[in-house]
This record gives C-alpha cells, structure tokens and sequence, in this order.
C-alpha cells in the first residue's frame, strides 16, 4: 500500500497525500484514511475532503497541532496499509437514454461507430468507482469508462444543462447534479435527484461508492420522478 | 415568520453569513460563511450573540433597511458610514433601533465588508447547519440568494431594549493602509515553481482585480515562475489557498471556492489574515510573508484570547 506524506495547507489544514497518480490503489489509501477518522475521530478535527489521491484534513488550531495531527495521522495510515481496501455500496442511477434527455446520443454512436442501442448497453453494463466528488455540489469523478465510448466534449458549451443530465467528456463519464453550463456530450437523464439541498444527506452518494446506470423508458423515468 | 426589517435597498452582494457550513465539503459544497469572520465575530459579541450567528454580509456599499421590529444591532468592518434615521450611527458599537427607524449605509469609505448584526439572529432556516448563502448552489440564507429590494427577514429573538450601555463597544479596525501584508504558509505544492518564482511571490505587491468575489480574489503582479505546468491531479483547496494557474498570476480561494481543484498551491494564507483580504478592494494591494504553521497558531490562539477578553469586557463590565 502506498505510503502517506503530510504537508501543512494553511494553519488550518493538512494534507495527506499518497500519490500523484489516478488509480484505485492511491484512491483506497486515501478512503481507507477517511473512513479510519470518521470511525475513530480525533479530537479538533472537523472535516475532511478526500480526493483522488490525497486527504485534506481541517482542524481546529485550538485545540490542535500540526505536528500533533501530523503524528496520529501518520500512525494510523502506517497501521492501515495492510488492511484491504473496503468497497462501498453500489447506487443503481436509472437513466432514460437518448431523446430529449439525451441529444448528443446518437453524435456519439456515430462518432464511435456503434448503434445506439450498443452505447447504451456499454455504458450500463458495469459499476463505475466514485473516486471523489467535486466542482458541484454532488459531482461525481467516476472511473472505468469503457473507452471506446470516449468522445471530445463539446467545442462551445451549453449555457444551460439540467439538474440529472447524464454525459460524456472524453475518457470520463459523470451526471450533473444541478443545472449548469457544461460541455459534456448528453446521452441521457436520470430522474433521480442526486443533490437536493433538503434531504439528509443532501448527495446520493460519496467518494468510495460504486455507481451503476440502468436504462429505462418513458414510464418509468416518469414513475420515478412522480414518486420523490 | 414576522419581519424584523423589510430591505428598502439591497446594497451590493448582500447575504446572510454565518461562520459557515460544515461537514460537506466532502460532497463537493463550499463552507461559505463570511469572509472576514473576525469582523462578523466582533459584530455578534457587541450584540451579545454567539460569534458565528448569521449576519448580514454587505459588498463596497450597503443596504437601507426599515426596520419593523426593535432591536439592538451594530455593525463592524468596512466603514460604511452608517446612518440612523439620516443621522451618524458609530460602528464597532451596539446601538438600539425602534420600528420605523431607517438604517442606510453608502459606499465604503475604506475597507470592502461590512457585517450587520442583530441581537438573536436572523430567522432564516438552517440549511445543513448553517444559515450561510452560498448564491452559487442557490443554498441557504434567503432563498439562497443576496437580498433585493422588498425582503424581509425575522429576527428570531430580538433584545430590546437595551439600556444605552458604553461598554458595547470595540476598539474600530483599520483597513485603509496602502498594502496589507498577508501572512502565508508555504505549500501544499511549492515545489512546482522555481526559485526564482518563489522569491517573486514573497517580493512583490500584487493587486486585487475587479476578477475577485466570495470565491476567491484574482491578483495583477508579476508573473510567478513555474517549473513547468501548474496542473495537478485534483486535490482539496483549502480556504486561502494560493492557486497559480499556468499563466502565473495568483488566486487566492476564498469561502465559496470549489472544494477541489487541479492548479498547484504555491501558499495558503494563515485563518487570521483571510479578513484583511476580505477588505482589501479591487485596484488595493497585497504581499505575503512567509510564517511557519507554529507562528501562525499562536496568532490564532491570540486572536481567540481576544474575542474572548471582548466578550467578557462587554458582559461584565469591566
């Protein structure tokens, strides 16, 4: 398992960093770290923010210091390293594919040469790893794309996407979780909301889970919605 | 929910602002809160409320209120030059407002925030903890937005009336020196940028653009060298981050930043000197001093030890 560095950011915050790359292994270091200080807190700590490879820790200078934190946290992910890695739930996002929900589908066939029914079919064929979120408010870096799906984003891009759109970025696939300007390339809407500020917690999902798009028709996107 | 004061003039980038939302940044929302939180702590105490009670945060010129409900406010930071039913009101000083009163603040006259507290709190609806206004997500304070002419918003319990008390009162701060110097932790990812950049970064003056909000403030200087790109695989940024993106001119994160980013941290400014950015203004300067983690925690436990030798000063009178 990689081995952790610590840096101070700021005086409020430290990072602990395994790695520059993007893989599972730096990632589960990371989550492995995360999940360690939520189970077992330490006193003076007050959140934390994983990423693909690195955990930013925040702190209360007040009742904590840098090396203080800098030292438990370097025991801890020394003690964790040959553990496994834990997998996290799997959250099924329905997905109503092409049509209006999804207008630059079939760009996509066409620029990778399937049909659209064989897009859709490898796009929801697996569980994709969140390895962090981001950005937005509930935006989700998914890993494991299949590659043949991988399209440039969009030259100029949209003012205006809606909360649920479901797109493709070159090799990255990702669903907005509120409307905003983008330039993905939209295959498809869930009916889910992944960020609702009322709910508890307000994101579906976090850093460690899977995801796993299911396509569905007219009907059941609509049933879906009615029913939240 | 009854009306403490209806906004006759909403002021500029008008929002409530707590000491912000914590816990999920980790989902990607920012802490928000207001940028200068020891103005917004000093502003509280003088009212006798916790030190991260919402309060109003105004941006370079202030809004007018009517105020419908008595209470006791005050208001800290940027000098505003607040008046009460046309006449002067002191800042950094707790003073009574009875129905009908008209509270109206202009343009800044030095500094950039103001922060406008009343005694209780606001009545606005706890959005994951906190009251803050993040404008961007449409999340928390009123509707998730800045005021606009024709608000009104509750106090939840107000104080009136107070007795005119002398002790409601705070040394003013001051924020129209020509630079202020802003102390800076080195890293997260100094490495990147050479020798000579680092000693551009810790040499120069450096001005605040028109480019700068609650996210962060874009800098105007001298080109701060890097190694190479200043592209990194995405990490957490915490609050007074130093990004350099590969054009090489700095910026500074600020409470409603992205959580995480992919431009490397040259430096992070220390949670004591966030404020004074907060009240620099565009076309004012900046440099940054170069303190150890150890330095700046004695000046965070100082500035607690001070807040809290405030409150006891105005609460038991001595």
């Amino acid at each position: 398992m990689p081995k952790a560095s610590f840096r101070p950011a700021g005086d409020r915050a430290i990072v602990a960093s395994f790695g520059e790359a993007i893989n599972e292994e730096l990632n589960a270091a990371v989550l492995g770290l995360d999940r360690n200080l939520e189970e077992d807190s330490i006193a003076g700590v007050i959140e934390t923010v994983p990423t693909y490879r690195s955990l930013l820790v925040y702190y209360d200078p007040a009742k904590l210091s840098f090396r203080r934190l800098e030292r438990e946290l370097a025991k801890r992910s020394c003690s964790l390293s040959n553990a496994a890695p834990r997998s996290g739930r799997t959250i099924e996002i329905p997905v109503r594919y092409g049509g209006v929900y999804g207008e630059d589908l079939s760009d996509i066939a066409r620029y990778c040469g399937l049909s659209e029914a064989e897009v859709i079919a490898r796009h929801s064929d697996r569980d994709y790893r969140i390895y962090m979120l981001g950005f937005l408010p509930g935006f989700a870096y998914l890993g494991g794309m299949d590659p043949s799906l991988a399209m440039p984003r969009l030259d100029t891009p949209r003012k205006a996407i809606p909360a649920g759109s479901v797109g493709i970025g070159g090799e990255q696939t990702g669903i907005y979780p509120l409307a905003s300007p983008g330039g993905w390339r939209l295959i498809g809407r869930t009916p889910l909301k992944p960020y609702d500020p009322r709910r508890e917690p307000p994101i579906l999902y976090r850093a460690g889970d899977f995801v796993r798009f299911r396509s569905v028709d007219d009907e059941e996107f609509e049933d879906i919605r009615a029913s939240l | 929910m009854s009306s403490g004061f209806r906004v006759a003039k909403a002021g500029l980038q008008c929002s409530a602002q707590d000491s912000g939302r914590i816990g999920y940044q980790s989902y990607g929302i920012a802490s928000s809160g207001a940028l200068d939180l020891r103005s917004l702590a000093i502003a509280n105490i003088l009212v006798g409320n916790p030190e991260g009670e919402a309060a109003l945060e105004t941006c370079l010129a202030g809004p007018e209120l009517e105020i419908e409900v008595g209470n006791v406010m005050a208001i800290a930071g940027a000098d505003m030059e607040p008046k009460l039913n046309g006449e002067a009101v002191p800042q950094y000083a707790a003073f009574a407002v009875s129905p009908g009163d008209i509270l109206s603040l202009g343009a800044a006259v030095t500094g950039c925030r103001a922060y406008l507290a009343f005694a209780g709190g606001l009545d606005l609806p706890l959005v994951m903890g906190s009251r803050s206004t993040n404008v961007k997500c449409g999340l928390g304070g009123l509707e998730g937005r800045g005021l606009r002419a024709g608000d009104r918003i509750g106090f939840r319990s107000p104080l009136a009336p107070l007795d005119p008390d002398p002790r409601r009162r705070a040394r003013t701060e001051d924020f129209s020196g020509r630079v202020a110097t802003l102390r800076a932790v080195a890293g997260p990812q100094d490495e990147f940028f050479t020798q000579a950049g680092i000693d551009t970064f810790y040499g120069a003056e450096f001005c605040l653009t028109e480019r700068s909000d609650r996210m962060g403030c874009v800098l105007e200087g001298p080109v701060v060298q890097a190694k190479g790109k200043t592209d990194i695989v995405s990490d957490g940024i915490p609050l007074g981050a130093i990004q350099i993106p590969s054009q090489g001119k700095p910026i500074v994160m600020l409470a409603d930043r992205q959580t995480t980013g992919g431009y490397a941290k040259i430096a992070t400014v220390i949670g004591a000197d966030i404020p004074l950015l907060a009240q620099r203004r565009p076309g004012e300067k900046v440099a940054f001093k170069r303190v150890s983690v150890g330095e700046a925690r004695r000046d965070a436990l100082t500035e607690i030890a001070q807040l809290a030798e405030l409150r006891r000063h105005i609460e038991r009178g001595g």
